[in-house]
């Protein structure tokens, strides 16, 4: 029988939460490296038993974990106990290091800093881990300051792509209130060659050759807080999200505006339409429909949660500009959560589940596409991100 | 034999027990302790030194003896105490956030 598996990140651990196809009962498991920020976990499509896991701490930096039996047991690749003391360490799963100039040997290119000036990129942790569509051991990771890597070794080593940090507009790039995150990686199932990314404060970009050449593909976007509004980058992107069977239509959150590309993000035209606000970090798009879209209105820029208490998903079955809230089974007074930008995702069943987690530790699921929600749990750890594996 | 106590999160992460020991051939420095403890556990690799630098991480701190070596050279010798293993060498999580 069918089944589903909810990998939930959150501030103190991960948990995986599976149920069957009918998604009423739940089975809990967790909290997986207990005490740590998972910012990120996500599965495989080539092999739904092979899940990779971001595990950070300000405290002791980055850990990779794997997991080869659907999230039962873990291992940081590469990161096994050796024996002898006298034999070369093998721990480089953790190791994130960006490339330098191959003239210079110095950094290959510098950031905005807060104040003006220039200032180099310092690792300090992954945001997204995006697994190859066809190879369980090939997978890339979007890290913060904002950077490209790709293991293709089951994530034993990383290689930057730092085409993407090298193209030019690298010194343009600034920190958002979180971080000059890379959040977001799209993958096209119609071309290996282009990657989608994004990142927080500098906008999307895309590559045609599998990384090694990028280009920002932010025209269209608008933002107040920038002293050239339609400037090249500098947008605060909050997440993207592509339905498989059109990867040339690209649905955006930015920090505020919902956008929609239909030519790969060449251009991008807004949607919000009649959205209360249209400040918010998760999209995504149904699994069946790929005009129907969701989105979770936040009050503000300055008010991380839902507008007077009320926690609202909005769909659209118009591709955007048309707007419905949908509400049963979720709570519509003094709710104060945020849903962060990774914390939304939808499973492929015949009745599409949806499914999002929230600052408060809730993770609400549908079972019929939105129409009614529940929670799944109610009290974990603030929620940071909710992927979905959908099991034959 | 030198003895390593670690934080509560690298002994999970290390899955280890308790203390750590550890046989340092040559000098014992801080610099040989940690190289010596990455080899023996490579997922540590990282948690203690940044990667990339190879610098202490900013929330990590090195007792010993009752005193704050953090801010040591990282080849200055440690206490004779903690060579012979009648002290351990602690590696600190500094208490913050919440």
């Amino acid at each position: 029988m069918s089944g589903v598996r909810l990998l939930v990140g959150t501030r103190k651990g991960a948990f995986v939460l599976e149920s069957d196809g009918t998604r009423k009962r739940w089975k809990v498991s967790g909290p997986h490296f207990a005490g740590w920020e998972i910012y990120h976990m996500k599965g495989s499509p080539a092999d739904p038993n092979r899940i990779y896991c971001s595990q950070s701490s300000g405290w002791f930096g980055q850990v990779i974990q794997r997991s080869n039996d659907g999230g039962k047991t873990w291992e940081a690749p590469g990161g096994g106990v050796t024996m002898a003391s006298n034999r070369m360490p093998q721990g480089e799963s953790n190791r994130f290091v960006y490339d330098t100039s191959s003239e210079t040997g110095k950094p290959l290119t510098t950031h905005q800093w807060y104040d003006g000036t220039q200032h180099p990129w310092e690792f300090k942790r992954v945001w997204h881990l995006e697994p190859s569509l066809t190879d369980p051991d090939t997978v890339y990771a979007g890290v913060e300051d904002a950077g490209l890597f790709r293991s293709a070794d089951g994530g034993h080593s990383w290689q930057e792509l730092s085409g993407l940090r090298g193209h030019g507009t690298g010194p343009k790039w600034q920190p958002g209130a979180g971080g000059m995150c890379l959040h977001t990686i799209l993958l096209d199932p119609n071309d290996p060659g282009r990657i989608f990314i994004a990142i927080s404060a500098a906008g999307a970009f895309r590559t045609d050759d599998g990384g090694k050449t990028w280009k920002p593909i932010n025209r269209g976007l608008r933002s107040q807080f920038l002293p050239d509004q339609d400037a090249e980058v500098g947008h605060c992107v909050h997440h993207i999200a592509m339905h498989p069977s059109r990867p040339d239509v690209l649905f955006m959150q930015k920090h505020w505006d919902v956008m929609r590309s239909d030519d790969a993000g060449d251009n991008w035209h807004e949607v919000s339409g009649n959205l209360p606000t249209d400040f918010g970090f998760a999209i995504d798009v149904h699994a069946h429909e790929p005009e129907t879209i969701y989105v979770v209105p936040i009050k503000s820029d300055s008010e991380h949660y839902p507008l007077k208490g009320r926690l609202r998903v909005y769909r659209s079955k118009t591709g955007g500009n048309e707007w419905a809230a949908v509400t049963r089974g979720l709570p519509q007074r003094n709710c104060y959560v945020n849903v962060l930008r990774d914390s939304m995702a939808v499973d492929t069943l015949d009745s599409c589940g949806v499914y999002f987690g929230t600052t408060g530790g809730q993770v609400y699921g549908s079972a019929d596409s939105g129409d009614t929600w529940k929670a799944i749990v109610h009290d974990l750890p603030p929620v940071l991100s909710v992927e979905v594996q959908t099991l034959a | 034999m030198i003895r390593v106590m670690l934080p509560y999160h690298l002994r999970t992460l290390a899955q280890v027990d308790d203390e750590v020991t550890l046989d340092i051939a040559g000098e014992v420095t801080q610099g040989s302790v940690i190289d010596a403890l990455e080899a023996r556990y490579p997922v540590l690799r990282g948690t203690i030194r940044d990667h990339a630098t190879g610098k202490r991480r900013a929330f990590i701190r090195f007792f010993a003896c009752g005193e704050d070596l953090s801010h040591e050279p990282p080849d200055t010798p440690l206490p004779e105490a903690v060579a012979t293993g009648a002290e351990p060498f602690c590696v600190i999580g500094a208490i913050a956030g919440g």
